[in-house]
């Protein structure tokens, strides 16, 4: 090892400063959607800042947020694929894919599209009872680049810690503003589209057959499969340094810059407050623990009857699910429209129909 | 990779104040949403996408 080298890592085995992980919620910790969730050809957000992608011909998951971490590490949490489905085979055009993405202003640092770009160092910890070669890509959108990492789990059933250095792009820079620029892509299964290719080791034009060009392993081909992952960290530097472990208020504020769910599970929860404008609907807002990355959406069950408004001392169910009220771009709070037998000028509050499970959320995600 | 979202029951939404177009409501990859006009919210965008591209119709407002 050169003195360098030795330095660096000394370096990283020391106190780490402070924001070198560029992941949110790298360790798994925040759910706010919920600790367990059902993957079947859909789209969802096991934990927060990690989306997951699942097209497995009839394979179907559980994922979760488990407790099985690797020893001795400070972790708490783990992401948790379960396998309750079972596909043998899968079609072409077949994908488990989890990803986790990049604002550019934060990405700035790395210097990319210019001689000074530095390089990215992946660390992650992984757990799985199929051995074989996986493959995680770093993606750059707007230029449209892939860097891959074929990756060996070498014994299974035993948690591995896994490393690698993404060199700097020189030629390629990361726009400075609040959009995606840059991601990491898990793949765990693929349909014969995304192999086939290349696994580019430097930045490279992405085409579909490169995406999992090196992956030989296919989750969903027998039930009770299993594949845990935590500690995932992307920092500037050729070295993998100690984990950057956060506080639990720290990671769920970084959080909520992307997704903001009111759910504290009482029946009548209330969800805001406003008043009534006509004699059908009433208008109140929001306001976010942090300021979102940009104007939200508005999630709902979408059942009206679920909700209720609170207005001349009775509860009347809503007569339509709420929905956004104003053309702004506030990032800090959110208008939100609800409809009920009221009366002008009263106050109003939106509550849950005595439903612990109804919920109001704000997604700004990439 | 690029995925496509499951965009379904799209409508706009007026203000009723201002009697503008405030959102699209609609039930997408399965969660039922509704999605502020802003170029920067990642739904709009894919609404968008999906519009011009001629695999999407949004229903005016009531």
């Amino acid at each position: 090892m050169s003195k360098a080298a030795e330095l660096a890592a000394l370096i990283g085995s020391q106190s780490a400063p402070s924001n070198k992980n560029l992941i949110i919620n790298g360790g798994m910790q925040v759910a706010q959607r919920g600790t367990s969730q059902t993957a079947d050809d859909n789209t969802i957000y096991p934990l927060d800042r990690f989306v997951l992608f699942t097209q497995v011909n009839a394979g179907v998951f559980t994922v979760s947020q488990s407790t099985d971490v690797p020893s001795g590490q400070g972790f708490a949490n783990s992401l948790k694929f379960d396998c309750t489905t079972a596909s043998g085979s899968l079609n072409s055009g077949d994908y488990l894919e989890l990803q986790s993405r990049l604002e550019g202003q934060d990405l700035q640092r790395l210097a990319y599209g210019s001689s000074g770009a530095k390089s990215l160092t992946l660390s992650f910890w992984v757990k799985s009872n199929k051995t074989g070669t996986y493959q995680v890509n770093a993606q750059m959108q707007g230029s449209a680049k892939i860097n891959s990492f074929a990756y060996t789990i070498d014994s299974a059933n035993t948690w591995e810690k896994k490393t690698h250095v993404f060199e700097g792009n020189q030629s390629n820079a990361l726009t400075n503003d609040n959009s995606r620029q840059l991601e990491l892509d898990f793949w765990f299964a693929a349909g014969s589209n995304f192999t086939g290719g290349t696994t580019h080791t430097d930045w490279a034009t992405r085409a579909d057959a490169d995406f999992a060009n090196s992956l030989n392993v296919n989750l969903a081909d027998t039930i009770g499969n299993n594949l845990y992952l935590t500690g995932v960290q992307l920092e500037m530097g050729e070295q993998a340094t100690a984990f950057e472990h956060r506080s639990f208020s720290d990671e769920l504020a970084r959080c909520q810059r992307y997704y903001y769910r009111i759910n504290e599970g009482s029946t009548y929860q209330r969800f805001l407050v406003g008043s009534c404008q006509g004699s059908g609907y009433a208008n109140g807002t929001v306001p976010f623990p942090v300021e979102m990355r940009g104007s939200p959406t508005l999630e709902t069950t979408g059942t009206a009857s679920q909700y209720a408004v609170y207005a001349g001392d009775s509860v009347r169910t809503s007569g339509s699910v709420p929905a956004i009220s104003s053309t702004g771009t506030n990032k800090n709070v959110a208008n939100v429209s609800f409809a009920a037998s009221v009366t002008n000028g009263q106050a109003a509050e939106l509550l849950a129909n005595n439903n612990a499970s109804v919920y109001l959320a704000f997604a700004a995600e990439l | 990779m690029m995925y496509s979202a499951t965009i379904t029951n799209a409508k706009y939404s007026l203000d009723t104040i201002s009697g503008e177009n405030t959102c699209i409501n609609c039930v997408f990859n399965g969660r039922h949403v509704s999605v502020p006009l802003n170029a920067e919210n990642t739904e709009y965008i894919e609404i968008m996408r999906q519009v011009a591209a001629g695999d999407l119709t949004i229903a005016d407002a009531d």
